[in-house]
C-alpha cells in the first residue's frame, strides 16, 4: 500500500498551482463536507479517525475543535501554525510549498466544522519564498470560490491571510503563537484558560499545525476507517517524517504512523554514510529526549515514544554518527535553548543561560568535578516548572544526554 | 510623522492593518515591509508605525528588540546567515561559517569594508535535509561545499 495523501507535497504527483490540485480531484472533500453533511458530522469524522496533532504535542485534532464553543455571536478564528521552529523539523516547508491547496482544503473544512470565518496562516520568517507561493495559492482559492464571502456558493464566508514570524522559536508554542499574532512579543500565556475558549483577540480559537490540517481533506472524502487503516487505533494514518544527518537519503517520508524507526533510518533514509555508525538518534525535533543507537526498534507512535522515554514531536529525525561527540550535541542543544527563552519564568530564563555556560566550559576542556550532576540538577529545576513546555523542551534534552552518555562527557570534558 | 513612510509603503501597511480587527495585530508584517524598503528599522520608524497602528512607540521596540529577524542597524547588501544548529553541526557547518569568515575578511556580526556582505550565524532555518545549510537575504541555499560558497556569492552583486 502506497499512502499517498502527500504525494504532490514530496514532489511526486503535478504542481501547486489550483489546475494541477482541481485536475487531480482537488477540492472534493470541501464540496462534499460544504455541501453534504452537517458541521456536527465532519467533526465527528475527524475524531473517529484518531487524527492526533503532527506539529509536537500529539493532541487529537477532532477533541480539540470540539472544545470550542458551538453558535457563539462572538467571532471565532482558526490559527494555522506553520511556525515549524523545532530543529530538525522540515515537513510542513514540503506542504506549504508544494502543495498550499491542500492545506486551504484543510483549513476549509476546519473552519466550517466549527463555525468560523477567520483563518490566519502563522508562518515562520524565514519561510518568505514560501508565504509568498501560499498567499498566490489562497488568491486562487479566493477566485475560485474557495475562499471568500459566499464559498461553493453555499453562503459559508471564510478568509485567510498569511501572517509571518519573525525569527523566533517560542512562537511555534501555541499561546506565544497568539501574542505574536496579536503584534506583541513572544511571551507565552497562562493555562487555563485554554485558547478554545480564550484565544486570539480574546476568542475562541483554535490552532493546528500546518500537516494535521492537511490530512482532513482525505479523512472527510475517504472516511476515518480508512485513515485509521493507514495508522494504528489510537494515532490514525500516515506521518511525514523527516530524516536529517549522515544518511544516505536525508529527506521527507510519509509512512504509516507505527512505522519502525530502524526501518525509516536504514530502509527509507538508504541507511548512514559510508564508513560511519549510528551512535544515536534525535526522534522527534531537538526536544525530543535522545535514544541510543540500540534503541531504535520502535514503532513511531505517540504513545511508544512516551513508553521509550522520548515523543514523537514533529517527527523530525536527527541521525547522531559515532565520529560526532555528544558533548558537541549537547553545546549546540544548550545555546539553542538559551537563545530563545523568551525570558518571561526564571527557571527556564536562567536555568538555559546556566547550562549553556557550563557545557560551553566544559567543551572548552575546563570541566569541574560534579559539572555534569549539575547540568542534570539545573535541567530538573527548569523541568515543570515554567509557563509553557519549553521548559520541558529545553531540559528533557539535556537529561536524556546526561543520563545515556555521562562517561563520554566526563572524558571529554577533562580533555583540553 | 506622516512624512517617515512614503505614500506606497503607508497605503500597504494601512492595507495590512485592515485584516485584523486590532490595527496593532498588523506589527509583524508592517515591521517586515518597513525594514524590506528601508533596511533597518530606526527609532522614527518605530514612532511613525506606533501611529500608523495606534499603539506605543514602547511596544513596537520591544517587538523590534524581540525578534531576531528585526534589526536597527543597517546591514550589508547581502545578509548571509549560516545554520549552526546540531544537524548543520553534524554535516559540516563549522566548516562552511570557517570558510566564510576567511574569504570575507570578517568575524561573525560584522560587514565587509565594501559594504556588500554581512555575516552572522542563525538558529535552525528548517532545511536540514539539505545541511549544512545557510541562508542569503530570502534563499535558501543547502548541500554546501567551499566551492559552492564561492560559486553563489560570485552570482551576487
Amino acid at each position: 500500500m502506497e499512502p499517498a495523501t502527500f504525494a504532490r507535497a514530496l514532489g511526486r504527483a503535478g504542481g501547486w498551482s489550483i489546475e494541477d490540485y482541481l485536475a487531480a480531484g482537488g477540492y472534493r472533500a470541501a464540496r462534499k463536507a460544504l455541501l453534504e453533511m452537517t458541521p456536527a458530522a465532519v467533526l465527528d469524522e475527524v475524531k473517529k479517525a484518531s487524527l492526533r496533532g503532527r506539529g509536537g504535542a500529539g493532541f487529537p485534532a477532532g477533541l480539540k475543535w470540539g472544545f470550542v464553543p458551538p453558535g457563539t455571536d462572538r467571532p471565532k478564528y482558526l490559527c494555522v501554525n506553520a511556525d515549524e521552529g523545532e530543529p530538525g523539523t522540515f515537513k510542513d516547508r514540503y506542504i506549504l510549498g508544494h502543495d498550499p491547496h491542500l492545506l486551504i482544503e484543510g483549513v476549509l473544512i476546519a473552519a466550517y466544522a466549527v463555525g468560523l470565518h477567520r483563518a490566519y496562516v502563522y508562518i515562520r520568517g524565514e519561510y518568505e519564498m514560501i508565504a509568498r507561493r501560499l498567499e498566490a495559492a489562497a488568491a486562487e482559492a479566493y477566485e475560485r470560490q474557495f475562499l471568500g464571502p459566499d464559498v461553493l456558493g453555499t453562503g459559508f464566508a471564510l478568509d485567510l491571510w498569511v501572517h509571518r514570524g519573525a525569527g523566533s522559536y517560542i512562537c511555534g508554542e501555541e499561546t506565544a503563537l497568539l501574542e505574536s499574532l496579536e503584534g506583541k512579543r513572544g511571551h507565552p500565556r497562562l493555562k487555563p484558560p485554554f485558547p478554545a475558549a480564550v484565544g486570539l483577540f480574546g476568542a475562541p480559537t483554535v490552532i493546528n499545525n500546518v500537516e494535521t490540517l492537511a490530512n482532513v481533506p482525505g479523512i472527510v472524502l475517504r472516511g476515518a476507517a480508512w485513515f485509521l487503516g493507514l495508522g494504528l487505533p489510537a494515532d490514525g494514518g500516515t506521518r511525514l517524517f523527516g530524516v536529517s544527518g549522515p544518511v544516505l537519503r536525508p529527506g521527507v517520508y510519509e509512512l504509516p504512523v507505527g512505522t519502525s524507526l530502524r526501518e525509516i533510518i536504514f530502509t527509507h533514509a538508504g541507511g548512514m554514510l559510508p564508513g560511519r555508525k549510528l551512535k544515536a538518534v534525535i526522534p522527534g525535533g531537538l526536544s525530543a529526549p535522545i535514544l541510543r543507537a540500540e534503541e531504535i526498534d520502535l514503532a513511531m507512535s505517540c504513545e511508544a515514544l512516551v513508553c521509550a522515554g522520548s515523543m514523537l514531536g514533529s517527527g523530525g529525525i536527527i541521525v547522531i554518527d559515532d565520529r560526532t561527540s555528544m558533548l558537541e550535541v549537547l553545546l549546540r542543544a544548550a545555546r539553542f535553548y538559551a537563545h530563545e527563552s523568551c525570558g518571561q519564568c526564571t527557571p527556564c530564563r536562567l536555568g538555559t543561560n546556566w547550562i549553556r555556560k557550563i557545557v560551553e566550559r566544559l567543551a572548552a576542556g575546563g570541566g569541574r568535578p560534579g559539572d555534569i550532576e549539575e547540568l542534570a540538577r539545573l535541567a530538573s529545576g527548569i523541568k515543570g516548572r515554567t509557563l509553557c513546555p519549553m521548559g520541558d523542551a529545553a531540559a528533557m534534552p539535556v537529561l536524556a544526554i546526561v543520563e545515556k552518555f555521562t562517561s563520554e562527557l566526563e572524558e571529554a570534558s577533562c580533555r583540553s | 510623522m506622516s512624512g517617515v513612510f512614503a505614500d506606497g509603503l503607508r497605503s500597504r501597511i494601512e492595507a495590512l492593518a485592515a485584516r485584523y480587527p486590532r490595527k496593532s495585530a498588523a506589527l509583524l508584517p508592517a515591521l517586515h515591509l518597513v525594514q524590506a524598503e528601508k533596511g533597518f528599522i530606526g527609532p522614527e520608524d518605530e514612532e511613525a508605525l506606533a501611529g500608523l497602528l495606534e499603539t506605543t512607540p514602547v511596544a513596537v521596540r520591544e517587538v523590534v528588540t524581540f525578534y531576531t529577524m528585526f534589526r536597527r542597524r543597517p546591514v550589508g547588501r547581502h545578509l548571509i546567515q549560516v545554520c549552526t544548529n546540531v544537524t548543520c553541526a553534524l554535516m559540516g557547518g563549522d566548516r562552511i561559517l570557517d570558510h566564510l569568515r576567511r574569504k570575507l575578511g570578517i568575524e561573525v556580526g560584522e560587514t565587509t569594508p565594501d559594504g556588500r556582505f554581512t555575516l552572522t550565524t542563525v538558529e535552525c532555518l528548517g532545511t536540514c535535509e539539505a545541511a549544512p545549510g545557510l541562508m542569503i537575504d530570502f534563499d535558501h541555499h543547502g548541500g554546501l561545499t567551499e566551492t559552492r560558497i564561492d560559486e553563489i556569492l560570485e552570482r551576487l552583486d
